[in-house]
């Protein structure tokens, strides 16, 4: 009775304090205990995603291909934007959310793609979400396939890093629960069944089996505060695009995965 | 737009067996489900998936609610004479999505 005692006593205080509802956590992740989601699941779902032919993303990351080139209006995408010159695709997604210097707003690239179509190409922004707003994105995620994220969080970017990660750090939800408490402090244990992973961005967007279709991080992100039973923000808000900053530099040692397959 | 990858090599010998790959953009909507108001979604779902190697079907398959969304199929033929490879998908109200590639045998 006294050892069962002692062992519950033990447990109990090796939880992470309690924190106030405004901690600010500072603890990140160690860089080299860093790993990718795709660690995290089935060999045969890695299979998937590393098959170049049957990863359903790449259905997706095909249709961006041909959008990109095709003349939706006066301009393609392709007219500007050429492999070999001056503003190629190949790295441009691991730059991605930044801080557009017209505006001084925070953008993901959903937001620069959109951007382009009303500034450059005098037609209507593609809806959140929206099947083309989703290949065009995948098509030039996948063009810096394979390289980290390098995100600036200095200067403009700053302000927007500091909501991410306080975000990432603060307790919410009928759960009370912070994304740091599964994803840092609880990773590679299991929940219900399922491994927890370090909640890293790199395979977005994605295919996710449990939708049967592919979406955006800001997608897989209302589920994740849907889990905690918290109300979810609107795809494309900016306290996600905040968040997705940080999780982008938090993920910064990681190669990007998308067309990534997750559960 | 269909949205659709065929894995199809161009060149074979004759006799060789050659690998097809196929892949196409479907929900597959089971028509059980349910939505947030507790409506039924109705079923959407492809029935038949057909190659046909110079006019003769080569591989056939019935599809079922029961196949996950986007459907991959792996088959194999023996390339026999040069032609059009046509990969044919219908779906529950006889909608066609068709695609062809052009096999050279030597």
């Amino acid at each position: 009775m006294i050892r069962a005692g002692l062992i519950a006593l033990a447990l109990f205080s090796s939880l992470p304090a309690v924190a106030d509802p405004q901690f600010s956590g500072n603890d990140d992740l160690a860089s080299d205990r860093v790993q990718s989601g795709s660690v995290f699941l089935t060999d045969e779902t890695r299979q998937l995603q590393e098959d170049g032919f049957a990863n359903p993303g790449y259905l997706w990351v095909d249709r961006g291909r041909s959008l990109f080139a095709s003349r939706l209006s006066r301009q393609s995408c392709s007219d500007c934007h050429q492999e070999d010159g001056e503003r190629p695709m190949k790295g441009a997604a691991t730059r991605y959310p930044q801080v557009d210097s017209k505006t001084g707003r925070l953008m993901n690239l959903a937001d620069r793609i959109n951007e382009c179509r009303v500034e450059r190409q005098s037609t209507e922004r593609f809806e959140a979400e929206s099947e083309e707003l989703l290949s065009l994105t995948a098509y030039v995620t996948a063009e810096s396939r394979g390289m980290p994220f390098a995100v600036d969080i200095e200067g403009e970017a700053k302000p927007y890093f500091e909501v991410g990660r306080d975000y990432f750090f603060t307790r919410r939800g009928q759960l009370n629960l912070a994304c740091n408490q599964c994803h840092d402090d609880n990773w590679g244990r299991l929940l219900r069944g399922d491994t927890i992973s370090q909640g890293h961005s790199n395979a977005w967007p994605g295919y996710r089996l449990e939708w049967q279709t592919f979406g955006s991080l800001h997608r897989r992100l209302r589920d994740c505060d849907l889990g905690v039973r918290a109300e979810p923000y609107e795809i494309g808000s900016e306290i996600y695009t905040s968040l997705e900053l940080y999780l982008a530099w938090r993920a910064r040692n990681l190669p990007l995965e998308s067309p990534g397959i997750r559960r | 737009m269909a949205m659709t990858r065929i894995a199809a090599p161009a060149q074979a010998t004759t006799g060789e067996i050659i690998q097809l790959k196929v892949l196409i953009r479907h929900p597959m909507e089971t028509g059980y489900r349910r939505d947030l108001y507790g409506k039924q979604i109705p079923r959407d779902i492809l029935k038949r998936f057909e190659c046909r190697y110079n006019g003769e079907t080569v591989f056939a398959a019935e599809l079922f609610p029961a196949v996950a969304a986007d459907p991959f199929l792996t088959f194999y033929t023996r390339a026999t004479e040069s032609g059009a490879l046509e990969f044919r998908w219908t779906d529950q109200n006889g909608n066609v999505t068709s695609e062809t590639r052009q096999l050279d045998v030597q």
